[in-house]
């Protein structure tokens, strides 16, 4: 299989392809060399596990974008295979870059939201990237206003470099869309969990993440704007990336440790896509436990927990 | 000493106003190119008399001239920024907060009073866009929501005037939350039915229009401000087009729904009291040129 392994992963890369050579060798020889593959392998697995011992923060922005990483739709195949897509915000148009639906969750029926990149070219393009036009925010607005009325949790995953700064965007207001989706989460009368399982861009992001428990996959990132962003404004310069994603820390450890997120989902070693399967596992296993801990809680007082921990966020000094 | 003594002299000082604009008596206006005098244009509250070009204006002077004279109450004035990213750039945060608080006399990007329109009781904030360009962080986002909340305790309409870049870089995270935070402060003055007037500025983009400014009762703007999600710069990278006439402008955004409607500053008081008072079920407010 190819990983698409990434810059700093070409040690790995190279081992890997050594591998891959001998087990060719291996099939029309008669020589024995499973020992040495097997070598190989173990070699493998601790060097990734010491490259993946101490990532910087850009490298774990690059895991987050990797291009095997797996998708809200494919969370939701694992998590929910009788996820039931709705289209459309019944205003203007049908966003692909934002899907959402009826699904069940332990067999408890409930709202899925997520953005969706797309996996080729076409289906890129098709989703736009992961990010949602003012239409998308607003048929997320449409299913949040269902589940209230149904009384069904809302989980929502979040991957998206942010909201589409084009021009249709802007004539059809992204900016109130998306305040205007923070102002209904915040008083939504059902439990909302977030899950940020990908990139986790500034506004578009936020747009359907003000949840009740908001939790992040290990290499996963969150941030205020992307680390090029920032570098070019603040560092003129997008060559300081790296640095910018550092001084923001945009990582999932970090946000915990800052008190801004709540909990941390460990991914199998190498990332989520080295093994989609058993990170669906963890995230299916996190949504549940979250969920019977909200659900045991008074709609009326898990509105007014909501509203109290909006209301804690931020550092300053009074004096 | 009463609250307002306390207040007033340090804060319509003239030092303050000079500020506001360049200095020397004669001021250029930027639309124009008519000389203007400083005095005059201060008194048509920096619009020029010639084209009406809408100058921006200070955070402090805009509340003191919107709120009736000598009524304004600074409320959560001792906030102020922390670093809690020990945040370091071409320059450390803690520098450009000591930088523009220099430049500004202010603490923070917001400043938020009490007082009167026309008789009637108002909360008002106002962002200081010379205080790293109005940009949100957790000190602006604490103030809103303080404001926010004694507008509700107290049944007081709450005004905002925003002219703000967005969210605040150097506070990461925390800044993006303050958007969740104002949000969630407004929804709970709706269900409390106290209304919201927003009066977006140029400029207002990013965090702060994706998130307080566009959640107006009704949303107000002042003529040509740029208003929008993103910049037009990032826009003109994305979609490699040229950008329509006007695109951004208060003017486009009424055209395409976005906004209630379109108000001279010289008529915001009269404008604003009249609507409070249908919102309120009060009697017309009285006429004035105040």
């Amino acid at each position: 299989m190819d990983l698409k392994f990434l810059d700093f992963e070409q040690p790995i890369a190279e081992l890997e392809a050594k591998i891959d050579e001998l087990r060719y060798v291996g099939d029309d020889s008669e020589i024995n060399i499973s020992d040495e593959i097997a070598r190989l392998k173990s070699k493998s697995e601790s060097l990734t596990r010491s490259i993946f011992s101490s990532l910087t923060a850009w490298q774990i922005a690059q895991l987050a974008r990797h291009p095997l990483r797996p998708y809200t739709l494919d969370y939701l195949a694992v998590i929910s295979p009788d996820f039931q897509e709705l289209h459309g915000d019944r205003m203007f148009a049908d966003d692909p870059a934002m899907v959402g639906g009826l699904g069940r969750l332990d067999g408890k029926p409930v709202v899925f939201l997520g953005q969706q990149k797309g996996r080729d070219t076409k289906e890129r393009v098709r989703r736009n990237y992961g990010m949602p036009k003012p239409e998308g925010y607003r048929k997320a607005l449409r299913l949040l206003k269902l589940a209230e009325k149904f009384r069904l949790p809302v989980l929502t995953l979040i991957d998206t470099p942010g909201a589409y700064p084009g021009i249709g965007a802007e004539e059809r207001g992204q900016s109130e869309a998306i305040a205007r989706n923070l102002f209904e989460m915040a008083r939504l009368k059902t439990p909302i969990i977030s899950i940020v399982i990908g990139e986790g861009g500034s506004g578009g992001a936020l747009a359907i993440g003000v949840g009740d428990r908001v939790i992040m996959l290990e290499y996963s990132v969150y941030s205020v704007i992307s680390p090029e962003g920032c570098a070019s404004i603040l560092w003129k310069s997008a060559d300081k990336a790296e640095t910018a994603a550092e001084a923001m820390g945009i990582t999932a450890p970090r946000l915990r440790e800052l008190g801004l997120i709540d909990e941390v989902i460990r991914e199998p070693l190498g990332g989520a896509h080295r093994d989609p399967a058993r990170t669906a596992e963890s995230v299916r296993a996190a949504l549940v436990s979250h969920l019977r801990d909200l659900e045991s809680l008074d709609v009326n007082e898990l509105v007014r927990r909501r509203a109290v921990r909006l209301r804690s966020f931020g550092s300053f000094r009074e004096s | 000493m009463t609250w307002y003594e306390k207040v007033l002299p340090s804060r319509i000082s003239t030092e303050r106003r000079t500020r506001s604009v360049p200095e020397g008596l004669w001021i250029k206006c930027p639309q124009c190119s008519a000389q203007l005098y400083r005095a005059e244009l201060e008194r048509n509250l920096h619009v020029c008399p010639k084209c009406s070009y809408h100058m921006r204006l200070v955070a402090r002077d805009r509340l003191m001239v919107f709120l009736d004279p000598g009524t304004g109450r600074e409320i959560a004035e001792k906030l102020s920024p922390h670093d809690p990213l020990r945040f370091k750039d071409s320059k450390p945060y803690r520098t450009r907060i000591t930088q523009a608080q220099k430049e500004t006399g202010e603490r923070d990007a917001l400043v938020a009073m009490t007082g009167l329109l026309k008789g009637q009781p108002v909360v008002a904030c106002a962002f200081e866009f010379r205080f790293m360009g109005g940009s949100m962080g957790s000190v602006v986002g604490e103030k809103f929501s303080r404001a926010a909340v004694w507008s509700r305790d107290n049944r007081q309409p709450l005004i905002s005037f925003s002219a703000s870049g967005g969210a605040r870089m150097q506070e990461a995270l925390y800044s993006l939350l303050q958007m969740a935070k104002t949000s969630a402060a407004l929804a709970e003055l709706a269900e409390a039915r106290v209304p919201f007037i927003s009066v977006l500025t140029d400029p207002t983009t990013g965090g702060v229009s994706a998130s307080l400014a566009m959640l107006g009762d009704v949303n107000i703007a002042e003529p040509n401000a740029l208003i929008g999600f993103a910049g037009p710069r990032v826009i003109q990278q994305t979609v490699r087009e040229t950008l329509p006439e006007g695109f951004q402008r208060s003017e486009f955004l009424l055209e395409h729904g976005a906004l209630d409607m379109l108000i001279d500053r010289r008529q915001l008081r009269d404008e604003i009291a009249s609507l409070l008072a249908k919102l309120m079920k009060q009697a017309p407010p009285p006429d004035s040129s105040a």
